[in-house]
């Protein structure tokens, strides 16, 4: 099962916390309240990022890093833990498999080579590694900047192999948390918006799970599983996909490499977008279905990054012949045959409970009594679990042990040349979201519009000033941008956003290398050179 | 490339259930503690306030700058409650019970404290928009009428200039006022300081009692106190960050949204035929409950209910004021 394995009150009674490749401060602000209990109850708070974020500069030690090193630092921390017998042995023997394993590939991440590898000195590294496996309740946090590269599983392994090694996992204010970027991705996933899965994480190719579902629904289940987005995109490219369904994404502009993203969809033979508003990908589709808004035109349910489900309401009608999302599906499967009866959240609600045991327990009494409820629950009398995997530190083991993951460094698939000698990061800001369909429309003091954010050193030697636009080229295309210049980025490092894609199109930048098991781009991690204007109209 | 994934066995099954459902460690009990509030015998846990005890009586005690989420500050003096030995008055929001105490809510004293400081505050803050501190005036009598007629509003950023050490002489017949133009200086929130009576409380949550960005503080000294970004610069210049937290505490109806302070002075605003929606923010994947009110069909205001787990009460700038897109606009 997937998902944070504490609450968000948690943290704020531990006592380390590695907040890792977040910037929660600007992108889970609320969480961050939390966060900021820890730190002044006393938690020590490791920030890595290769950015000076507004989140680091609340950190006791920011570890700078190279963008795309995460598992040399993680693994170098691990290395050092077993060195200095700060691993927690005890729990190794209990509850693991594949120490040695793990300990063997390790081993070549000595405190110096990490520091060669990603630029962040031995000592901070020492002291992060000591900090984490001595404290007696520590947790990490993660966001994008561990998952949005070409290896976002590896480094993802990488630090649930630190929580194994320490045993900081099963327990009260101790664990592994990523925070989830909007508001439901945790409970797509949990309903089973997985080319793998049921709904409550029941795998599609376990017969018994298959026949269950087939028995409820009535209908043949095919036995392999599906494609996941990265695999659609291959599919259409090569004509073995020639229609899609869109639910609530703008791939177009959302998708890394967006002339790539442009010719795919251009392959569909048919194309539905079911949106809010007329997005770009919505303009590509042969038919388009209006959406009410999920979160206040709509009933039903979400789930958080605390795995708590709760309640959303209708508290407007929503325009013209928009319907909700739930609704059009009915319509669409009776159009094509089959008559699911009236639509109602509740309905579809109760019949999840009935084949996921995990959300047994939550009915829409329950939800609407109070904040909700976190999964697993498995009956109505269960109060759900604060945090996951108590199990394992059950004597004698409750279930099977949990694997180590070998996992090796691999630098970002674009390697930085002399044509392309900045790393352009992607990521988000406080107060604009995505490709922002959504808060174009509100009026913000704090916006700003796109920029290319340069550190003062690289913007100084390409005489370029504050507010001047200037060209940016990545292998896969140019744009224009206005220059900022922030203290936040080092040297060699270059940010963006892709907040404002109709005026400045940063997926045009962006590369397309994606994790074949996540289907996540590297948005983290392309090459780009910037120029002045000026010199490249004389070139 | 990566290498093809295997994916271990457990990937395939859900672990099993743990034997005991998880919980946090126990906390340790508090002894109780047994005092009388009005000739009533009430016990609460220790560090309880008298506030607390008073609660537990069900005893309606007024308060101002009490907020449930915060750690008190005792500005408002409201909430004052006589403690027998003791040479003043007390305030129950931060005093804490102890053993054998006797405590009087009701008494003259308390009364005719009380009524002064709603007195003072009604002839000197905008009260129009704190109906409940208007109940309150009524309920012990204040008259603020009789400090004088008011005086003159301050122009435009005159009461922001005022230095410390300056002590202005009382007019006879002439109740001071902080009385001073809206400050209407982004799309999102306005800041009528007329309105308010210096809870401390937007400071709060706009520092390590919530949001922890420190924009706003208390400037100047006595009459001449006010809240102020740093050097009072208009906020656009200041650190806030429009998560707008300080509205969601603020009493008084100082600070406001846009949408509802332009709906007031189009005489549009009217909360009885507003309707009050709790859902989940569309946003990132925290979770945060957000309050929607709704007139004819449209957002005018997001709140949060102080007393979610997640939230607190508080909410970003997307949450509170990104709902634009969603507006009807057929």
């Amino acid at each position: 099962m997937g998902g944070g394995t504490n609450s968000y009150r948690e943290i704020e009674e531990t006592d380390v916390i590695l907040l890792w490749g977040s910037n929660a401060r600007e992108t889970h602000p609320i969480f961050f309240h939390h966060l900021l209990k820890g730190v002044h109850n006393g938690a020590r708070l490791f920030a890595v990022d290769p950015r000076r974020t507004s989140s680091v500069k609340w950190a006791d030690t920011w570890v700078g890093l190279d963008v795309g090193t995460d598992i040399v630092v993680a693994n170098a921390m691990g290395r050092e833990i077993i060195a200095r017998g700060w691993h927690d042995k005890r729990f190794i023997e209990h509850a693991t498999s594949g120490f040695e394993d793990y300990r063997d590939a390790v081993e070549p991440f000595t405190l110096a080579e990490a520091q060669r590898l990603s630029g962040v000195p031995a000592a901070v590294i020492h002291d992060m590694a000591k900090a984490y496996a001595t404290a007696k309740r520590a947790m990490i946090c993660w966001t994008l900047g561990i998952t949005e590269h070409h290896n976002g599983v590896d480094n993802v392994s990488s630090l649930i192999n630190l929580a194994l090694l320490t045993g900081h996992v099963g327990k009260y204010a101790s664990g592994l948390n990523p925070l989830r970027g909007q508001n439901n991705v945790q409970g797509g996933g949990d309903m089973g918006a997985l080319p793998d899965r049921f709904p409550g994480f029941q795998h599609v190719e376990v017969e018994a799970h298959r026949l269950k579902f087939e028995k409820a629904w009535n209908a043949p289940i095919p036995a392999k599983r599906g494609l996941n987005l990265t695999a659609m995109l291959e599919a259409m490219d090569h004509g073995e996909l020639k229609a899609l369904l869109v639910l609530g994404e703008n791939p177009l502009q959302s998708e890394a490499d967006r002339k790539h993203a442009e010719k795919v969809l251009g392959k569909l033979d048919f194309l539905v977008v079911q949106d809010l508003v007329l997005t770009p990908t919505a303009e590509m589709a042969h038919v388009v279905f209006p959406a009410a808004a999920g979160w206040c035109e709509s009933e039903g349910t979400v789930t958080n990054s605390e795995r708590r489900v709760q309640r959303v309401r209708r508290a407007l009608q929503p325009p013209g012949e928009a319907r909700d999302d739930g609704q059009i599906l009915h319509d669409l499967a009776k159009a094509m045959g089959h008559d699911w009866g009236p639509f109602s959240a509740k309905a579809v609600w109760d019949e999840l409970r009935s084949l996921s045991p995990v959300h047994q327990g939550m009915s829409y009494e329950r939800l609407e009594a109070g904040g909700g409820l976190q999964w697993p629950c498995y009956d109505e009398a269960h109060p759900g679990e604060m945090f996951l995997h108590s199990r394992l530190w059950e004597v004698p083991l409750n279930g099977p042990r949990v694997a180590f993951q070998v996992v090796r460094h691999s630098p970002p698939v674009e390697p930085l040349t002399p044509e392309f000698p900045i790393r352009l990061t992607t990521g988000r800001r406080l107060d604009d979201y995505n490709t922002g369909v959504q808060t174009e429309g509100f009026a913000s003091p704090l916006r700003r519009g796109e920029t290319i954010d340069l550190s003062p050193e690289d913007a100084g030697a390409l005489g370029l000033a504050d507010g001047e636009v200037a060209r940016v080229i990545s292998p896969r295309g140019e744009i224009r941008a206005p220059v900022r210049l922030t203290r936040s980025l080092r040297p060699g490092l270059a940010f963006m956003t892709f907040h404002f894609q109709d005026s400045v199109n940063t997926n045009i930048l962006t590369i397309d290398a994606t994790d074949p098991r996540s289907g996540t781009a590297e948005f983290k991690a392309c090459s780009i050179r910037v120029e002045k204007l000026n010199t490249a109209m004389l070139a | 490339m990566a290498e093809p994934f295997r994916e271990p066995p457990m990937w395939f099954h859900a672990p099993p259930r743990p034997t005991r459902v998880p919980m946090p460690p126990a906390e340790a009990s508090r002894p109780a503690v047994d005092l009388v509030v009005d000739g009533k015998a009430v016990s609460v846990p220790a560090g309880a306030t008298l506030l607390d005890a008073c609660a537990k009586l069900g005893l309606d005690i007024p308060t101002i700058c009490q907020h449930p989420n915060m750690t008190p500050v005792n500005v408002c003096r409201v909430c004052v409650v006589e403690l027998e030995g003791a040479r003043t008055l007390v305030p129950s929001c931060s005093r804490v019970a102890e053993s054998g105490m006797k405590v009087s809510t009701n008494s003259d004293r308390v009364r005719a404290s009380r009524r002064m400081v709603l007195e003072l505050l009604a002839s000197s803050v905008d009260l129009s928009t704190a109906p409940d501190i208007q109940r309150r005036c009524a309920e012990y009598g204040a008259r603020p009428e009789r400090h004088g007629s008011p005086e003159p509003a301050s122009p435009e950023g005159e009461r922001d200039q005022r230095v410390p050490g300056h002590h202005h002489l009382p007019e006879p017949g002439i109740a001071r006022r902080v009385a001073q133009p809206v400050k209407i200086d982004n799309d999102l929130y306005v800041r009528d300081y007329s309105k308010c009576v210096l809870c401390y409380k937007c400071v709060q949550a706009c520092g390590d009692e919530a949001q922890n960005t420190f924009a706003i503080s208390v400037a100047g000294r006595g009459f001449d106190a006010r809240i102020s970004t740093e050097n009072a610069v208009p906020l656009t210049d200041s650190a806030c960050v429009y998560c707008g937290n300080c509205i969601g505490v603020c009493p008084t109806g100082a600070l406001m949204f846009k949408s509802e302070h332009d709906m007031r002075q189009a005489g549009t605003w009217d909360e009885s035929a507003q309707k009050q929606t709790d859902t989940i923010c569309g946003y990132c994947g925290v979770g945060c409950t957000l309050t929607l009110h709704v007139q004819d069909n449209t957002i005018v205001k997001v709140t949060s209910p102080a007393d979610r787990e997640i939230t607190h009460g508080n909410l970003c700038i997307k949450g509170r004021f990104g709902y634009q897109s969603v507006q009807n606009k057929a």
